[in-house]
Formats: structure tokens, sequence, C-alpha cells
């Protein structure tokens, strides 16, 4: 049996409490009024300090400045075009008072989506491992089991969260969750019997109770096969995890849809569930992996060894590249028809975001293929973790390219907000994880295949 | 040291070899050759030889692909006639590499493996019309065979090989 031990625990509180009052400096700072977002752009576009700014202000002098070259000719013309620049003017204050507003609940919902995702990828990991009866992943079960502890309150956080930016906040994560902008848009119109808010909520609690209803019965069938006689219980999981897998792909899709298209509600891509999906696969396994050589590291996973870890890193490194195949094949069908209607997605995300953008294909791609290419290398510990780290940075940033640019816009930033949502739901993740793994012991010993496991060896 | 005469053990069944093969190397014999009619898991750390570099080769195969892919795309397509096709950007090579990749990564992996395959062939001695160099036709079906070097330790070899639970045990003269 796991002990959690008290530094953990002290340690994953800390980080909660931390991380409440980085979100509480975060809401408290973004409420500015229409003045103070006025003078903070004056002086932006004064220093120059913010390149987006000024990119931001040049459409407005641009239609200014031929406006006023026609009314040379014609007054009237010219008193028009100055009336429209002021209404341009508070357009865009009002505009950038929104994304200022918007950032404290979007660095919210980014991190809780993506602890969430790392319980959901690893409940999708052990339900494959299950289903297609692997001989290698048994002692592994219960660290898998932990993690997924984390997906009911996870997943509920994060439909609450979405909730609540419409019935507390003001619509600032879905805008199609404002009847106002709907009411001004044919496009999304022609959506709402998708996109309306009882409808997302009662989807998202169809897709957060299946999950969980596998995961809780799942894990008490693994729990009850450890002192069963018979093989009933195995045979039970076996088939719930088949049934599952076919629920999960389905409800993954369209969450995907719901929590994070629907960000873009003018936007869609046929493949984005599965991007998502991949994304979420091996932030989950890395996820097993820092968490196995965590608890192995304390010496309680001593049956665990280093082809086991061989496995999980390969697992890593090919899942890690799927997801490159998907986020090229995505980036690279729009880029090259340039169909004004998709190619906004990556426009903006490559006019205001191409660090991230780009950064994460190396943190994501370039940086696990060359560091778990060898196989010796996937054998130490210390390298796989410092993988593991970079891996799950990187899909942390790619779940930030997915929400804010449709948010926040070129605001965007990693501060206070950002850091202290990651940290609070890390420590709840922790928390929950490790809190998880000392209800059971951490072998899965009446599980049929955990002698094979025992001795797998590569 | 070539040994000029060889003992040929021949073995029915793979534990059994893989057993020997740790007996007879525990007594310090050098064991030229073992033949199998297929691949028995961990022979070749029992004989101790030593892990293969074959990766390593196709890595560097792959990197001379992808380079033969972009300098070949680039002059092709960016330096020696940059058309305007279909409005695709062709001023520099990274603006259009999205349209590259596939090729790319396909040359890539064509090198990788072709010049690993040829490099397997070269560095096992294989190809086309090669006489085939088994001593003994049953290693290719059901037999095992293991040879080792005599050096004049001819009858301490042979009752070693017994123990070893051997079914055949032959002395051969590789000189002629």
């Amino acid at each position: 049996m796991y002990t959690f031990s008290s530094k953990l625990k002290i340690f994953s509180i800390v980080l909660i409490i931390l991380g409440a009052i980085g979100v509480g400096i975060g809401f408290s700072t973004s409420h500015k009024s229409f003045e103070e977002v006025e003078t903070l752009l004056a002086e932006e576009s004064h220093h120059g300090g913010h390149g987006e700014a000024d990119a931001h202000h040049a459409p407005a002098h641009d239609t200014h400045a031929k406006e006023a070259a026609h009314g040379d000719a014609h007054n009237e013309h010219h008193a028009e075009a100055e009336h429209g620049h002021v209404d341009e003017h508070a357009k865009h204050i009002e505009h950038v008072q929104h994304q200022i507003a918007n950032r404290p609940w979007s660095a919210l919902y980014v991190a809780a989506f993506f602890f969430m995702m790392i319980a959901l990828g690893c409940l999708a990991f052990y339900a494959i491992q299950i289903a297609s009866q692997a001989g290698w992943s048994p002692v592994l079960f219960r660290v898998m089991e932990a993690i997924t502890a984390y997906l009911l309150p996870g997943a509920l956080i994060v439909l609450l969260i979405a909730a609540a930016s419409h019935f507390i906040g003001h619509n600032n994560i879905f805008i199609w969750m404002d009847p106002e902008v709907v009411a001004h848009d044919k496009l999304i119109q022609g959506k709402s019997g998708w996109l309306n808010i009882w409808g997302f909520i009662f989807r998202g609690l169809i897709f957060i109770g299946g999950w969980s209803l596998y995961r809780h019965f799942a894990r008490k069938f693994s729990i009850a096969q450890d002192t069963a006689e018979d093989k009933s219980n195995f045979k039970k999981s076996f088939r719930i995890a088949a049934g599952f897998l076919v629920f999960f792909i389905y409800t993954e899709s369209m969450m995907s849809w719901d929590w994070i298209m629907s960000v873009d509600p003018h936007w869609f891509s046929t493949l984005f569930g599965w991007y998502v999906f991949a994304s979420m696969f091996v932030s989950g396994i890395t996820a097993i992996a820092l968490v196995t050589l965590y608890l192995k590291s304390r010496g309680y996973l001593e049956f665990v060894n280093a082809n086991h870890l061989h496995d999980v890193a390969k697992f890593m490194f090919a899942i890690s590249i799927f997801w490159t195949y998907l986020w090229f094949s995505q980036f690279m069908l729009i880029w090259y028809s340039n169909i004004p209607e998709e190619v906004t997605y990556f426009i903006s995300r490559f006019n205001d975001y191409q660090l991230p953008f780009l950064g994460m294909v190396v943190l994501n791609f370039v940086f696990p293929i060359l560091m778990l290419m060898n196989a010796d290398y996937k054998r130490m510990p210390w390298f796989v973790v410092m993988t593991g780290i970079v891996i799950l940075f990187g899909h942390y940033i790619d779940i930030f390219n997915m929400i804010m640019p449709a948010t926040v816009g070129d605001r965007w930033s990693i501060g206070i907000p950002e850091i202290g949502a990651i940290l609070l739901f890390a420590g709840l993740f922790i928390y929950v994880v490790f809190t998880a793994l000392t209800k059971a012991p951490l072998l899965a010993k009446g599980y049929p295949l955990i002698k094979e496991s025992e001795e797998f060896h590569y | 040291m070539e040994a000029s005469k060889v003992i040929h053990a021949i073995y029915n069944d793979d534990d059994v070899l893989m057993s020997a093969v740790k007996k007879v190397r525990a007594e310090k014999h050098h064991i030229e050759e073992i033949y199998t009619p297929f691949p028995v898991h961990g022979l070749d750390k029992a004989m101790g030889l030593e892990g293969t570099r074959i990766a390593i080769c196709a890595f560097l195969y792959g990197l001379v692909g992808l380079t033969v892919a972009i300098t070949m795309m680039n002059f092709i397509m960016i330096e020696d006639w940059p058309q305007n096709i279909g409005g695709k950007p062709s001023f520099s090579y990274i603006e259009n590499m999205p349209a590259f990749v596939p090729i790319m990564f396909e040359l890539t992996v064509f090198f990788a493996a072709h010049l690993m395959v040829i490099t397997f062939y070269l560095r096992s001695r294989m190809w086309p019309f090669k006489k085939a160099e088994n001593p003994d036709p049953r290693t290719t079906d059901d037999h095992f065979l293991m040879e080792i070097g005599v050096h004049g330790n001819e009858d301490a070899l042979e009752t070693l090989l017994k123990e070893t639970g051997a079914v055949e045990i032959k002395l051969v003269d590789k000189a002629h």
C-alpha cells in the first residue's frame, strides 16, 4: 500500500493555495474601465512597446487616410470619415476591453482542460490495455486507475467554468453563448441547433457521466479481481473496456467540438477530434511515466523495471509523432487550399502566436523524436522524466493555442493568471491522484496477465 | 585465430542449445558459428555478440535523404525557376515549406529503409547467386548446429558437448 507522504500533500496544498491566489489576482486585475483601456492603448502606441497594438491601429488609420483624401473634394465626406473614425476607435477599445476581461477565464479554462485531458487520455490508454489484453502493462494499472481518478472532478470543473463564463461572467470564453452576438450573426444562428447553452451542458454531462461510469466500474472490477476466486471480474472488465472505447471515440470527438472548437464558432475542421485525442493521449501516457517513476524512486513499485519504462517511453515517442502528423495534416490542408473561411484560424495564430504556435512543434515533435529515438535513452529514468516534462509543457501550449487566440487575441501572455491556474490544477491533480493511490495495493495481483507483466522484458 | 579443424555439434532443441552455449562459453571455448532454422531469442546475448549498429546507420541515411530532398526542391522550385504555381509563395524555401514536407518525409524514409537494407546485405554477405554456406541442410529445418574450433583439445571438447545434450558430434577438417 502507498502512503501519501505528508511532504507531497503539503506541496500539493501549497500549489492549490498559490494557484488560487494567482487566479484571484488574475480576475481582480482584469476589469478595466473604458478610460483605463483607452489610456493603456495610448501609452502602448506611444512607447511602441506592443507591435500588435500598432498593427491594430493601422487599419483604422488607413481608412481614415483614404477617406481624408476623398474629403479634400467633398467636405461632408470628410466629416463622415471623422465620425467613423471615432466609432471605430470606441469599438477598438471595447474589443480590447473584452479581451482583457477574457484572459483570466481563458487561463483558468486552458489549465482545467489540460489536467482533465491527462486523466481522460490515461483512461483511454487504460481501456485499450485491457481490451487488447496487453501483457506488459498490468503492473501499471493501479497508477493508471489513480490518474483517472481526477477525471470526474476535473471534467466537472471544466464544464463548470464553461457554464460559469456564461452565467456569472460575460460569455468570456464562448461567444456563441452571448445572445447579443448570435442575434447579429447568421453563421452562429445556423449552428444554434447544436451550439446552445443547455445543449452544451446536457451533452457535457452525458460525456462526463459515461466516462466516469466506465472508470468507476473498471476500478471496482479491478479491485474485486484481487481477491476473487474466478476470473469473472476480469471478463466483465474486458467487456466494458471494449464498450467504453466505442463510446469514448464518439464522445471525445463531440467533446472536442463543444469544449474547444466552439471557441471559434465560425471555423470548423474535420480531423479536430483526432487532433485533440492525440494531444490528450500522449499527455496521459506521459503522466503515467512520470507518476510511475516518482513512485519507483520512492521504492513503491519494485516490480516495475526498465523494460516497462521502455515501453511507456515508446508510446510517448510514437504518439508524439502521431500528434505531429495530425497537427501538420490539419495545418497543411488548410494552408494549401487557403480558403478564407478556414484559413483565418491559422492566420491569427501565425500572426499573433508565432512563438507558441511554432514552439510547440519543437517541444512536441523535434524534442521527443531526438531524445527518445535511442533505445538506451528510453530506459533511463532521468531522460524520460526530462522529455516527459517537455512534452507536458508542449501540450499545455497546444491547448493554449487552441483557446487563447479566440478569446484574448493578441493580448496573450503567460503571466500570473496562466501560471496561477496551472499551479491550482496541478495541486488539485496531485492531491486527487495520490490520494487515489493510497486506496488500493499498487499491484493488481488478481489480474490474469499480471505474472506475464511482472516478468516482462524487452 | 581460424582453426583448421572444427567440431560440429548438432542439437534438436533451442533450449538445450541455449544452455549448451552458456556451458561452452563458461569453459572458455570459442564458438565460431551457430546455425539455426529460426531466430532463437537471446542467443546473441548468450554468445556474447556485440549489438548491431544498423539502427545508427539508418538514422544517418535518413538525414542524407532529408538533405537530398531539401537541396533538390530548393534548387528546382525556388532557385532555378521560381514560377507562380497556383499562388504558392516561391520566394524562399521556408515560405513554401509545408508543400515540400510530404516529399521530405518520404525521401527520408526511402533513404533510411533502402540504404539500411543494402547495408545489411553487404555486411552479412548476401546476394543473388551467392553459394550457400550451410554445413548441414538439416539446420534450415529442425536442427541447430554449433561450430567450435579445435586446438588439440578434441577429446575434452567432445565429452563436454556430449554432456550438453548434443545429438550428434562430428569432427570436420576445414583445410581441404
